[in-house]
Order: structure tokens, then C-alpha cells, then sequence
């Protein structure tokens, strides 16, 4: 556990120091900032569209770091040679996977954090001033904490990224490992479609095929619920719940597969 | 006593080719011991199993056959790491860290407390020679620092069992003989120092017992002064100012004298020449003394010699 606590601690200094990463919280406190400019161009729907954009955004750029730090974390180490030192410590291989998905966690959820401080202040400053009675017309108050649960499924949402980056960076490069990431979590978007493919193709085959497929890929649209929180629509906690069980299943999955994989692995 | 390295049989074929993969001995068989607190060189041209050698031991890659152990374990566990310390070739740390810092994160890795990591980091970093560049991020470091920092993450945890590979590369003549100096004190300190080198004066310097590897196999081991290869085979005597006739009597012992400079000579003396005897005549007679070399094969001449005996079916298909 000390060794986890400790590559998750290197992660986070190294993540942290990096200027892409202030770059990408930069750029996307700017496009929150952008949002109410965007907002008074559009007259009564300035809330949900900073929320909506604030959101997207949390959302987007998360994705970079994750899929972008995240087929790094592993294959920077071994390419630059730095594991060789590493793993002649009292280290497991096992370790380094988990401390090094921690530490990029960690650094997402200081990330996240900013971000929400950010919409939060961008929709306090809006509301300020506005009539109780237009805000009691909106779907949902401006400081709706309905939010938090929507950032919350978008942390999950890129926690399981994350595992996805780090389990394809175990044994393929980093260009490989983007690809497939970002292919799975492409597809991942519309697995739920594949699961009724049986609806619009003749093929028996193609039906089971894609029906496999459902039952391998992330179905990463239970992640998105911006769309209920920003209309004001009640999400339930059984939701909530049954999604992070999901996640927390996935990301075991992958983590065990990268730890297989790593722990075979030759570093000629 | 408990051999503080031991190898047996230990193999590594790694697969080359991307079509048709075909295996590579990397390593043949490989069977050596190394008793506590000696300085054991490990010693070959590049390309001759040293640096697989020492990833097998720690076990960043893993033997097709054989074992490894070290102080009686077997070398993947990872106990057992607390106890050593190791040294890639051509080390390679993180960026954006500072010496400090590194040497912090791997302590923590040690699970050193807070107390003993205050303490130690500091004092290695001194005993390494890193002064106030300590603070500065590893990327500006050159090639030099960056195996002294190297050496300062390798002894942190004060190991029983050390391994170097290729410890003097990259090191200035100052860094060789500081290197020199860490290890004769790790020795002094019952510590036992497994390096590999592929110069024969950083061995002779250093080691009690040597193996030579070539084409991944062992080609010998043993005292470096057992070892018939680094016999003396002769003697070199450098002066200068030598009055004519005595240089003409020493002639008739030398197997030749070659003038090199206005009035320097080199007197190349038999392995039984008795140099002490032509040095004290010549300084007796006004010459100057330069320089007195004993005259051996080098592990380069042996390298060649021993690769060409073992012939093309050393290396290869296991």
C-alpha cells in the first residue's frame, strides 16, 4: 500500500508540473468564461447553456488528460528506461499499475474539482440579480447541486477511460494505445445500440456479434445524465449507484488485465 | 558461507524478427557465484550478455531457463529488494523531478520514515558529490550528474548487495576515481559490489574475482591475477635523458627500445626483464624516469581471442 501511495504521489507531482495540464484547466475555464458571452446571446437560456457547455467541457477536457496522460503513464517509463530503477525497488509490477491509475485519478479530480468551482462561480455571478420570481421559472436553480451529480458520473465516466488508456498502454505504444482508447470509447458511446442491432439487421450472426460486443464494450452513455440534470429532471440514487458498481467492475477488469500483461512483461 | 549471488544455468532467448519470430540467446547457461562482501567484475564487450545478466537478477526480464538468487532468495522476490541496490546503464529518471526529489520518492518507495529520509538524502547526496544542484530539475543534468545521481539512488537504503552496470560510463576522470573511492568504501564495509565494465584497469582496480562473458557465455572466471589471459607479458620502461652507453648495456636485456621523442625511450622489457633492476642502472647513470607499465593482453585481445574459440555457434539459435 506505501508503494501505491507512493506512485500515485509521483503521478500527481509529475501531472501537475506539467503545462499541458494548466493549459487544458486554462483553456477550459476560458470556454466556461466564453459560455456566458454565449449566454447573452440567447435571451431566458443563459443558465442552461452555461451549464450545458460547463458540463461538455469538465467532460472534454477530463477526456484529454485521461486518454493522453493516461497511454503515457506506463509506456513514458519503460520508453525512457526509468523502470528499471523503479522495479529493482521493493515494488510490485502489480503496484506500479494501480499507484500509477491512482496518481492520474488523483490529478482528474483536482481537474474536475477547478472546473466545477468554475461553473459554480460563472452561475452565481449570472444569477445574481435576477428576480426570485424568473429564477422560480427555470427548470432547475442555478445553483442546482443536481450538478455535482452529473460531475460525478463524468468522473466515472473518466476513470474508466483512464483504466481503458492505461490497460492498451500496457503492451502497445502510444499512438496504438490513443487509438484504441479513444476507438473503444467511441463505440462505447453507442454500445447500447448494438444490443438492438437484431432490430435492423437480417444477419443472425451479426446480431449475436454485435450483441457480444455490448456485453464487452463500456456503455458509456449511463454516464451521461447532462442532459436530465440541466432540464431539472430527478436522477435517483439507485442510478447513481448501479453506475458506479459498473464502473468500479470495468475498472477492476481492466486493471487486472494491465497488471497480467505488465507482470509478463520484458524490459529489454 | 551463502554465495550472495548465485546464477545456475541461466538462460534468455529473446525473439527477433516481426513475421517470423525466431529465438536469440541472449544468455548461455550462465553459472556464477559471488561470496559476501566482494567486488566481482563482470566483465565483456557490449553485446555480450552483462546487461542481461543483470536484468535477469532484477528480474526486469525473466530467464527461459536457470535460476537466479541473491542472499539465498530467489531474485523476483521482492523482499529481498530492500536489502540491494541497482544501477542501470545509462540511467534515466523523470524530468521534472529535482535529485532531492527523486531520492525522496524512492525512499518512500523503501518505506524509510520521514526521520531516516531527512537524514539520509542529504548525506548521500554529499557523499555523491551533488551540491547545490541537488535542487535543480534532472533535465538540466548532464550525462556525468545523471550517473552520479544515479549511483546516490543505488546505495540510499545502504544495500548488502550492490549492482552496477557499467558504473564509470559517462564519468569524467574525477568521477572515475569518485566512483572508485564509493566502491572500495562499500568493500571496506562488508559490502558486496557486483559491477559490470567492459575496461579491464576499472576491474584490476576494483575486483577481487572477475567472470568474462562473450557471445553470452561464460569465457572465464576467477582472480583477474589467476587468469593466465592478464599474466604479465612484458614490461614498458619510459625514460628520458639517458647517457648512450647505458642505454646501449640495457639494450642487450630488452626485446626492443624505441625512441619516441627527442630524448625519451621506451624500453620494452621481457615479463622476466627485472624492470626494478634497468630503472635503477638507467637513474644511476642521470636518466629520468617517466613511467613503469607492466605490459598484459587486454580484455579487448581477450575478447577476441576467446569469441574466435568458441566459434560462430556460440551465439544464436539455443
Amino acid at each position: 500500500m506505501n508503494a501505491v501511495r507512493s506512485v500515485a504521489g509521483a503521478v500527481f507531482r509529475e501531472t501537475v508540473r506539467d503545462r499541458v495540464f494548466y493549459n487544458l484547466v486554462l483553456f477550459a475555464v476560458l470556454l466556461v468564461a466564453a459560455s456566458i458571452l454565449i449566454g447573452q446571446l440567447t435571451a431566458g437560456q443563459d443558465v442552461k447553456i452555461i451549464k450545458d457547455l460547463g458540463l461538455a467541457a469538465t467532460s472534454l477536457f477530463g477526456l484529454f488528460i485521461s486518454i493522453f496522460v493516461g497511454i503515457h503513464l506506463v509506456s513514458k517509463e519503460v520508453d525512457r528506461r526509468s523502470v528499471y530503477p523503479l522495479l529493482a525497488k521493493p515494488v510490485r509490477r502489480s503496484e506500479l499499475i494501480v499507484g500509477k491509475y491512482a496518481g492520474l485519478l488523483l490529478t482528474l479530480l483536482a481537474n474536475i474539482t477547478v472546473m466545477t468551482v468554475a461553473i459554480y462561480a460563472v452561475l452565481f455571478f449570472l444569477a445574481r440579480g435576477i428576480p426570485a420570481n424568473v429564477q422560480g421559472a427555470w427548470d432547475a436553480p442555478a445553483m442546482d447541486p443536481a450538478l455535482l451529480e452529473a460531475i460525478a458520473l463524468i468522473y466515472l465516466n473518466l476513470a474508466v477511460v483512464t483504466a481503458l488508456a492505461v490497460f492498451f498502454s500496457t503492451y502497445s505504444s502510444p499512438m496504438l494505445s490513443a487509438a484504441f482508447t479513444i476507438g473503444v470509447y467511441v463505440a462505447g458511446q453507442f454500445s447500447a445500440d448494438l444490443k438492438r442491432l437484431d432490430v435492423i439487421v437480417d444477419s443472425a450472426a451479426a446480431a449475436a456479434l454485435a450483441k457480444a460486443c455490448y456485453y464487452v464494450l463500456p456503455d458509456f452513455a449511463k454516464f451521461d445524465i447532462k442532459l436530465a440534470v440541466v432540464h431539472g429532471l430527478p436522477v435517483s440514487g439507485a442510478y447513481m449507484l448501479s453506475t458506479a458498481a459498473y464502473a468500479a467492475m470495468y475498472i477492476a477488469a481492466l486493471l487486472f488485465g494491465a497488471v497480467l500483461i505488465f507482470s509478463r512483461r520484458d524490459f529489454k | 558461507m551463502n554465495a550472495a549471488i548465485r546464477t545456475r544455468d541461466l538462460s534468455k532467448d529473446y525473439h527477433v524478427g516481426f513475421w517470423r519470430p525466431r529465438p536469440y540467446r541472449a544468455l548461455d547457461r550462465l553459472s556464477i557465484e559471488v561470496a559476501p562482501g566482494e567486488v566481482f567484475g563482470f566483465l565483456g564487450p557490449n553485446g555480450a550478455g552483462k546487461t542481461t545478466t543483470l536484468k535477469l537478477l532484477m528480474q526486469l526480464v525473466f530467464p527461459t531457463s536457470g535460476e537466479a538468487e541473491i542472499l539465498g532468495r530467489p531474485a523476483g522476490d521482492v523482499a529481498i529488494r530492500r536489502r540491494i541496490g541497482y544501477l542501470p546503464e545509462n540511467p534515466y529518471f523523470y524530468d521534472h523531478l529535482t535529485a532531492e526529489e527523486l531520492l525522496e520518492y524512492y525512499g518512500r518507495l523503501f518505506g524509510m520514515p520521514a526521520a531516516e529520509r531527512r537524514q539520509r538524502i542529504p548525506a548521500t547526496l554529499d557523499r555523491l558529490g551533488i551540491g547545490a544542484e541537488r535542487r535543480l530539475a534532472l533535465r538540466k543534468f548532464s550525462k556525468g550528474m545523471l550517473q552520479r545521481v544515479g549511483l546516490a539512488q543505488a546505495v540510499l537504503n545502504d544495500p548488502e548487495v550492490l549492482f552496477l552496470d557499467e558504473p564509470m560510463s559517462g564519468l569524467d576522470p574525477l568521477g572515475r576515481r569518485d566512483v572508485r573511492a564509493l566502491m572500495l568504501e562499500l568493500r571496506d564495509q562488508g559490502r558486496t559490489i557486483f559491477f559490470s565494465s567492459h575496461i579491464l584497469s576499472d576491474a584490476e582496480a576494483l575486483c577481487s574475482n572477475v567472470a568474462i562473458v562473450a557471445k553470452g557465455r561464460l569465457a572465464a572466471a576467477g582472480r583477474l591475477t589467476d587468469l593466465q589471459e592478464f599474466a604479465i607479458q612484458g614490461w614498458e620502461v619510459v625514460v628520458a635523458a639517458v647517457p648512450a652507453e647505458a642505454l646501449e648495456r640495457v639494450r642487450a636485456r630488452a626485446r626492443r627500445v624505441l625512441t619516441v621523442a627527442a630524448d625519451h625511450y621506451v624500453i620494452d622489457l621481457p615479463p622476466d626483464g627485472r624492470p626494478e633492476d634497468v630503472v635503477r642502472e638507467l637513474t644511476a647513470a642521470g636518466a629520468r624516469l617517466i613511467s613503469v607499465n607492466p605490459l598484459r593482453e587486454t580484455l579487448e585481445d581477450v575478447f577476441l581471442r576467446r569469441v574466435a574459440a568458441m566459434g560462430d555457434g556460440a551465439r544464436g539459435t539455443p
